[in-house]
């Protein structure tokens, strides 16, 4: 009999805390509730929260934060109305975690005794450390492998969601691969990246299944231009030539789909390419800074184009040396990929370095996890990543091992909008 | 009113287990009603059942088994829920079950060979019974699962015995072929047997945890011997020692009764099992039997799981759906490895068929985490 009266006091817990969740209450009994890591820190504090809702998905234009866990799903359940829960629980999570807040309502350490947590507990106590989380789906969700329509959503595939075609000297990994769903969390505190994406993870079993994952640090793109440029693993500065959040008319051609681009649930998404780019560093480390910089085509210490002083110089193709021959060589890196050599097609990117120990030969596996977002990629990353594989003498230090492209939705308008909303609406 | 219940249920229980207990004097079970025991003429394909039709109350079927391959015998309740069960009737034999049916409907199979789901039939029982409370359904549970447990040590005892004397004689083949039987009743009560912390090392002891100054003894010292050098010649002591220790487990688990919470806990823990040691291949990594024991694991943890079923559906309809469909999706998933009476080796699956359970099994321990918080309401 008293085991009944333990029951009763424990429901009312649970029915009190529940309440509490639901209704936001964000501050005094509630934060408590949801274990809160200080919300009320400023968003442009390395420690602070990035607003989650907006017309666009945060954590594409937002300022590039220092570390990165992304995560590619496969989709494991044939049951669309379980795909759409779980995304909409996913959604409410991802709320309350890059508000700096548990995953769950009840918390880490909020509910009943004989029930695992809600919250697996490691980011107890941390701030948002702007946690930003961007979902994408790949076109593997719409078709499968055998073509078949696997939630009634094939006839809303994007045509830019055309597989990549194959790159001369890829070497990609099928389990590295693709994916159906991915998720790119990116914080300023490693900690709090992996947190994110494991309750992900978790609330997601028996629908989702990981596929693959990375870990990345030191980002390696600026998007913004109150940020320095940041080095990769070659020593040198990348992404001064980025798409930046400041240059909205640039955005608008470049990176967010517009009305009549097709298909409508895409308009104010944009398109995800991601490549696990392993970097030969050890060969790299053997090479004469003049080559290091000629294969580039910018200095090593300013980042300056060849010829050139300061780093936001604009190249100069056409200038020459004594020798007669151009100052920056035709096949630098930074003559294949800039955007007059391209049609004028920019990509916003926001790659990491990567260092997953080593390989077994006494080298380390480390590279550049290289994140692009753009409008079209059938006009932008194709070509130029079609130029690069073909010139481009860096390709002697560089093997990329895994490709995703996926189809980044429009952001979560409010607390009543969910992931997936426009496609599956 | 609670404690009456409670009595009633166990004293069901017990008739039950006697039933199984006297595997040896197969004629000492009581009789039911004026016809005598229900006929069960089992084969390798049929499973004829005397009548279909009966009134509540305690039930003896008497199981002869006329087929070549051992056989098993069950009374099924929905979802699987084990009201009362006969292991190991080894061909020409005959055995008793008692057991205690409330009215309803529910299912009897045999099991030639002791695996899938068997030859079912139906089975009504009619009658006036009220329903259970909560608390009653609770009790029920642990009795249920007492009955399940010794239903199990039962048959683990005696196919260690059949092991222990296949080694001792020098007999590899038959060794080899007996391991991952008698593994079968020990996987699917494994949570029971962790209970009793010395023992579970000693019978089912890996070589890598087995602390200094503690010899290398149980099930996969012998299963080394077996599968790497051949040379058993040595482990007469040894498998003398397992017998000792499985006979010490086997009494101490008959006494045991373990309570919803652990039950819950069981079930989950051993689907974790399965998904630390068994799609990995850590567990038999001489034998690579490893797909006998997670079946096992599976077989037990359902059992856990439907011994709590009443209290489960009363208290969350919601999650025993949940729990239904994903147990059926990792039978299936299994099922595809079947291999004759057994199953393949876990060598012979491919990275993406390991995955594909390994997913199968995180989806269903994901409801099943849920289960202890329903139980401790």
């Amino acid at each position: 009999m008293s085991g009944s009266r333990l029951t009763r006091r424990r429901a009312i817990t649970l029915a009190g805390a529940g309440v509490a969740g639901v209704a936001g209450v964000a501050a005094g009994a509630g934060a408590l509730i949801n274990g809160s890591r200080d919300p009320a820190a400023a968003s442009d504090h390395p420690a602070g929260a990035v607003p989650f809702h907006g017309e666009h998905q945060a954590g594409i234009v937002t300022p590039a934060q220092d570390r990165l866990h992304f995560v590619a799903f496969d989709v494991i359940t044939k049951d669309r109305a379980r795909l759409v829960e779980m995304l909409q629980e996913w959604t409410a999570a991802a709320a309350r975690m890059t508000a700096g807040r548990d995953a769950g309502v009840l918390g880490a350490v909020g509910g009943v005794p004989e029930a695992p947590p809600d919250d697996t507990g490691e980011a107890l106590g941390l701030p948002p450390s702007q946690l930003t989380l961007t979902i994408g789906f790949g076109s593997t969700l719409f078709r499968d492998a055998d073509g078949r329509d696997r939630f009634g959503i094939a006839d809303r595939r994007p045509a830019a969601l055309a597989e990549l075609p194959k790159f001369p000297g890829d070497a990609l990994q099928a389990q590295l691969s693709g994916g159906d769903l991915c998720v790119q969390a990116c914080a300023n505190d490693p900690q709090v990246a992996v947190h994110a994406i494991r309750n992900l993870a978790r609330l997601g079993m028996g629908v989702v299944s990981v596929r693959w994952s990375q870990l990345g640090f030191g980002r390696t793109s600026s998007t913004s231009r109150d940020q320095a440029t940041a080095r990769n693993l070659f020593g040198f500065k990348d992404g001064t030539a980025n798409l930046k959040a400041e240059e909205t008319d640039l955005l608008r051609d470049q990176l967010w789909v517009q009305p009549g681009d097709g298909p409508d649930w895409m308009t104010g998404g944009s398109y995800l390419v991601t490549r696990k780019i392993r970097m030969l560093v050890e060969t790299w480390d053997r090479t004469s800074l003049a080559e290091q910089e000629e294969i580039v085509g910018r200095t090593k210490g300013s980042g300056a184009p060849l010829g050139r002083t300061d780093e936001f110089d604009e190249p100069d193709f056409v200038a020459r040396g004594d020798d007669g021959q151009p100052l920056i060589a035709e096949h630098a890196h930074v003559t294949l990929a800039h955007p007059s050599r391209n049609n004028g097609a920019h990509l916003l990117r926001r790659g990491y370095n990567f260092v997953d120990g080593s390989d077994g030969l006494g080298r380390l596996d480390a590279g550049l996890f290289f994140i692009a977002y753009q409008r079209d990629p059938r006009r932008q990353f194709v070509p130029i990543q079609t130029q690069l594989a073909r010139h481009d003498v860096m390709n002697e230090y560089l093997r990329h091992v895994s490709s995703g492209l996926f189809a980044c939705p429009p952001g979560v308008r409010d607390g009543g909008d969910h992931w997936g909303r426009t496609l599956f609406g | 009113m609670r404690t009456t219940r409670f009595f009633a249920l166990a004293a069901a229980g017990v008739l039950a287990t006697t039933g199984v207990a006297a595997c040896s004097d197969s004629d000492k079970g009581e009789a039911t009603g004026a016809g005598g025991p229900i006929v069960v003429k089992a084969s390798d394909t049929a499973c004829e059942v005397g009548t279909t039709d009966l009134g509540a109350g305690t039930a003896t079927f008497k199981i002869t088994n006329s087929g070549a391959k051992v056989t098993e015998f069950y009374v099924y309740a929905s979802g699987d829920r084990v009201m009362g069960e006969v292991e190991n009737i080894a061909p020409g034999l005959s055995r008793e079950l008692h057991v205690e049916l409330p009215a309803g409907t529910y299912e009897t199979a045999c099991k030639p060979g002791m695996s899938g789901k068997g030859i079912r039939g139906a089975l009504k029982v009619s009658g006036s019974a009220e329903p259970l409370t909560a608390d009653a359904a609770l009790a029920g549970a642990t009795d249920n699962y007492q009955r399940y447990v010794k239903s199990q040590t039962a048959a683990l005892l005696e196919k260690t015995e059949e092991f222990v004397a296949a080694v001792k004689a020098g007999d590899v083949a038959k060794a080899k072929a007996l391991f991952p039987v008698a593994r079968t009743y020990w996987e699917r009560i494994e949570p029971v047997a962790e209970i009793f912390g010395d023992l579970d090392p000693k019978i089912d002891g890996r070589e890598e945890v087995i602390e200094e100054g503690m010899e290398f003894t149980g099930f996969h010292r012998i299963e080394k011997d077996l599968w790497q050098s051949g040379d058993i010649s040595k482990d007469g002591p040894i498998a003398d020692r397992l017998l000792v220790d499985v006979k010490e487990i086997v009494a101490k688990a008959n006494a045991e009764k373990l309570s919803p919470l652990q039950l819950a806990n069981g079930a989950k823990e051993l689907l974790d099992e399965v998904a630390s040691g068994k799609i990995t291949g850590e567990e038999d990594r001489y034998s690579h039997t490893d797909l006998w024991d997670f079946a096992a694991n599976l077989e037990g943890s359902k059992a856990a799981v439907s011994a709590l079923r009443p209290a489960l559906e009363q208290r969350s309809p919601e999650l025993v759906k949940q729990l239904d469909t994903e147990f059926a999706n990792v039978e299936a998933l299994l099922g595809k490895h079947r291999d004759g009476d057994g199953w393949k080796l876990h060598t012979a699956l491919s990275k993406a068929e390991l995955k594909e359970l390994s997913d199968g099994i995180n989806a269903l321990a994901e409801p099943i985490s849920k289960v202890a918080a329903v139980v401790a309401k």
